[in-house]
This record gives structure tokens, sequence and C-alpha cells, in this order.
């Protein structure tokens, strides 16, 4: 009964998804097959697989790996530290912060910092160095993502490893565990969801990075989403760009299978 | 309490220090007189005044704050009804779809999301401008209000609408009176997190704006792109002052909220 009545409450809801979920995907799989005149063509498939286009994807998933990596590298340690201090809440919350400002701001200010009269360079400087160009390399993008992901690889990492009942770990050391055993056997596996969540927020967003690489890297990385970025906006190629946004998406697809988690026994 | 080992309070240190550096040796440097993020001069507010007498950043300030209200306002309407209609539905295949399709702009990734409403914009003629940039935000946003609201609908007690109605109460009255106010906190945390999207997002807005039609993304982008502006260090420093009020202001806000709900445990 009660159903019937709200299901009116349905139609912007269905209609938002028709032409902004639906419409969008559908447009971007049929611009990807119309060359620049506006032809139907499977020729910008072929270019995606010519070696140029092969070896950016191949070039924009080493780094979005690199990115993901490191990341994990220094947020596992982290919010294990964090679920063990006095009000855990409070310093999750002084670590959100700082995601809470706008990226490019904070992109913004490693062109300072990585400058060649930087802070940076400075301390190069004093310790009898000669200063070297950090920005537009490789180490300055992959540094700065890491930067601007860490906080979202914390969050979900702190929240599993919060809902780890504790006599679990005391229970594996009692046994003789050590604690790397522990950590591998035990904490490790029963965190693995808020590490595969962390890795979702971080991989995907990772391989379409753009705007870092104009200011940080200077053009010397080019990831998908910069590919897309310029076909779309400077070469207005957009065929050739949706054929990559296609690829990304299956990209994105594919990680989202690798890293899903299970069903949580369908309780919505 | 267990007390961290002093390697492990020198680790949650060392990251505490390099998430805030930057924000910090921004700010530390909108008070420069000199024109570089590398020498300190001397103290001067300049800078901050060169932020509120440039009228065109103003007018991008405002551009930035009306989408943020406006998306969060309209993709509020739409998520809370939206959540509303998809627990109305009964059939769980057509739930589960309903919920996948919820989550592709979710996990989209932003020049994608970017590049193909540019695409529906300009097919189905939508200027390029406040219009496209208001549109894309609340599309980009009620998948997150639909988040929001949804477990506060799925912890209602049925029983609750059951009750109003046997006492006579309509349908707009049982929406008005009973499941509205029970579901508020979730609509608000949903028009909170719109707004919050709305004002960070860039690569989207990127995409869809035309020219003309900045918001403040986009314009500390082309600023930053030209070159080291301590104008963008003021306004860093502007933004990171109102970030931690309303961060505060939220953590207090969400605890005592917290705590006068579940009274036994203070």
């Amino acid at each position: 009964m009660q159903s019937k009545n709200s299901k009116g409450a349905l139609i912007p809801y269905v209609l938002w998804i028709a032409l902004f979920v639906i419409a969008p995907i559908a447009l971007v799989v049929y611009y990807s097959m119309l060359d620049l005149n506006g032809n139907f063509t499977l020729a910008n498939y072929q270019k995606f697989f010519s070696p140029v286009y092969l070896k950016m994807t191949l070039s924009s998933f080493w780094y979005a790996f690199l990115i993901t990596l490191f990341t994990l590298i220094f947020a596992y340690p982290t919010a294990y530290l964090l679920t063990k201090t006095k009000h855990k809440r409070l310093w999750l919350m002084l670590i959100i912060i700082p995601s809470w400002i706008n990226l490019l701001l904070k992109t913004y200010a490693f062109i300072g910092i990585f400058g060649l009269y930087g802070p940076i360079n400075a301390v190069i400087e004093v310790l009898g160095f000669d200063p070297t160009q950090i920005l537009f390399t490789d180490f300055s993008f992959v540094f700065v993502s890491v930067y601007i992901f860490i906080p979202f690889m914390i969050i979900p990492i702190f929240n599993s490893l919060d809902k780890l009942n504790p006599t679990l770990v005391y229970a594996a050391r009692d046994l003789g565990a050590s604690s790397f055993i522990t950590f591998r056997r035990v904490i490790f596996p029963l965190t693995v969801d808020g590490v595969k969540a962390g890795i979702q927020v971080t991989f995907i967003p990772a391989l379409s990075l753009f705007m870092i690489t104009r200011l940080i890297a200077g053009n010397q990385v080019i990831t998908l989403g910069t590919a897309i970025e310029q076909q779309f906006l400077v070469s207005q190629n957009w065929g050739m760009g949706s054929t990559i946004a296609v690829f990304l998406i299956f990209f994105m697809v594919i990680t989202m299978i690798f890293t899903g988690q299970k069903s949580k026994g369908g309780r919505v | 309490m267990k007390n961290l080992s002093a390697t492990s309070k020198a680790y949650l240190v060392f990251v505490f220090v390099v998430l805030y550096a930057p924000i910090l040796y921004l700010i530390f440097y909108s008070f420069n007189s000199g024109g570089t993020m590398n020498s300190f001069e001397s103290f001067t507010l300049e800078h901050y005044k060169a932020v509120f007498e440039d009228s065109r950043l103003i007018v991008i300030l405002l551009n930035t704050v009306i989408v943020a209200l406006l998306s969060g306002l309209i993709a509020t309407i739409i998520g809370t009804l939206g959540a509303i209609g998809i627990i109305s539905v009964k059939n769980k295949k057509m739930r589960n779809t309903l919920l996948s399709l919820n989550n592709v702009l979710i996990v989209s990734p932003d020049v994608v999301i970017g590049a193909s409403f540019l695409i529906l914009f300009t097919m189905i003629g939508i200027k390029l401008g406040f219009a496209s940039v208001l549109v894309s935000h609340v599309a980009f946003s009620v998948p997150i209000v639909v988040l929001m609201v949804l477990p506060k609908l799925l912890e209602m007690n049925t029983s609750l609408i059951d009750a109003a109605r046997d006492l006579g109460a309509t349908k707009r009255d049982v929406l008005v009176r009973v499941i509205l106010p029970y579901i508020s906190p979730g609509i608000f945390a949903g028009f909170f997190m719109a707004m919050t999207y709305s004002l960070d997002d860039f690569a989207v807005t990127f995409f869809v704006t035309g020219n003309g039609f900045s918001t403040l993304s986009v314009e500390i982008y082309s600023m930053a792109r030209a070159g080291i502006s301590l104008t963008v260090n003021a306004i860093s420093g502007l933004v990171f002052f109102i970030t931690v009020l309303v961060v505060v202001g939220y953590y207090f806000i969400n605890s005592r909220s917290k705590s006068t709900g579940t009274e036994g445990h203070r």
C-alpha cells in the first residue's frame, strides 16, 4: 500500500538517473566512434592501440600504482597508531581537516615549496649540495599526489581497524605469535576491506588526475586524465577524448571488481 | 590506556607536520610584504586587502557560494525524494539496480564526468556558464544526499508510519510530520556534504564552465598556472580559517546531539 504512494517521489530521481547517469555514458560511447568530422568510425579505437597511447596508458597505470602504494605505506601505520591514541576521533578529525582545504590550494603550495628558491632547496644548499629542480619531475608529481590522497586512505583503514575486536589480537599474542605474525595473519586480513576501499578511492582518481600533472609535473607526466582534458579542451577532438574516457571507465570497472566488498547480505 | 612508544609518537607527529606544513607555509607567506614565497620581508595585510578590494574576485566568490547553496538545496530535494522512493521499491533486483546507478557518479573520475557533461550540455543546448555549472553540481551531489538519507530511512521503524495512518494521518501528513522529521539529521548531513562537494569541485566545473563564468577553484587554477601570486596565499588563509571554524562547529554540534541522544552513556 505504502509503496504505491511514495512511488511518485521516484519520478525526479529517475529522471536524474536517466539524464545524468545513463545519457552521459551513452553519449561518451557514441562520441568515441566519431571522427573529427562527425563520421562514424572505429579509427579512435585503432589509435588507442597504437604504441603512443599504449605507452601513455601504461605509464598512467605505473604512476597510479606508485601513488597508491606509497599512500598505503604511509597511511596504514598512521591509521593504526591513531586507533591507539586517546581521543582518537579528535585526532582523526585533525587528519581530515587538511583534506577539506581546496585541492588546488594545496597543490599550489608545493609550487613554492619545491621551487628552485623554496625551503627544500634551501635545506639542500645548507647541506652543501647544489639546488636542483624538484618541480616538474616525476618525484614531485608522486609526492604531491600521495600528499593529497593520504587522508582518503586513512579514513577507511581507520574505520576497519577501529571495528577490529582487540581480543583477537590478544589471543594471537597469547598463543605465541610474534607481532609481525599477528599483523600478517590477524590484523591485516581482518582490515583488508578498509585497505581495498582505500585503494579504490586512490587508484581510480590517480589514473585520472590532470591538474596536478599540469601544475606540478609541468606536462612531464601524462595520465589518462590529462589526455582526456587535452583532447576535449585543447585539441577539441571529442571523439578521441571520449575513446580514452571509455577505456578509463573500463579500467574503473575492473578496479571496482577487484577491490569490491562482499555484499552485506542484502540488508538494503 | 596503552601508551604509544616514542617511535610511534614521532611517526604520528611526522605525519601531522607533513599534512599541515604546506597549508601553514601558504598562510605564513600570505603576510609577506615581498612578492614571493621564498624570503619573508615584513609583516603585511596588503594581500588580504587586495582580496577584498578585487571586485572580480568577490564576484567569483559569490558565484561559488551561490552555486554551492543552490545546488545543495536542489540536490537535497531530489536526493531525499529519491531515497524515499528507493525504500518504497520492494522488488529487490530493481532496488539494487537503482542503488548501483546511484553510485556511478560517486566512483566515476571527475574528468569523465566533466567531459560527458560537456557533451550532454552541448547536445541539449544549455549554454555553458552559470546554468551548466549549477546543473552539473546538482547532478553529482544527488547521489551523496541519497547515501546520507538512506541509512536514516532504513533504521526508521515502519510501525511509526502504520501508527500515524491508523490515527488518520493523510499521506502528506505522514511525509511531513513523521518521515521528514525522523530523517532530518540525514537530510542536513546530505545538504552539508553536497555543499562541501560543490565548493571543492574543480575538475567537473573546469569542463562545463564557459568563458565569463568562474568559480573559486577554476580561478585559483588559472592564477596558479600563471605563477605565484600572494593573493592566492591570502585566499588560502581565509579558506583555512573558515574550514576550521566549520569543522569545529560541526564537531561540537555532532557530539552534543550524540550526547543528548544517548543520555545513558554520559
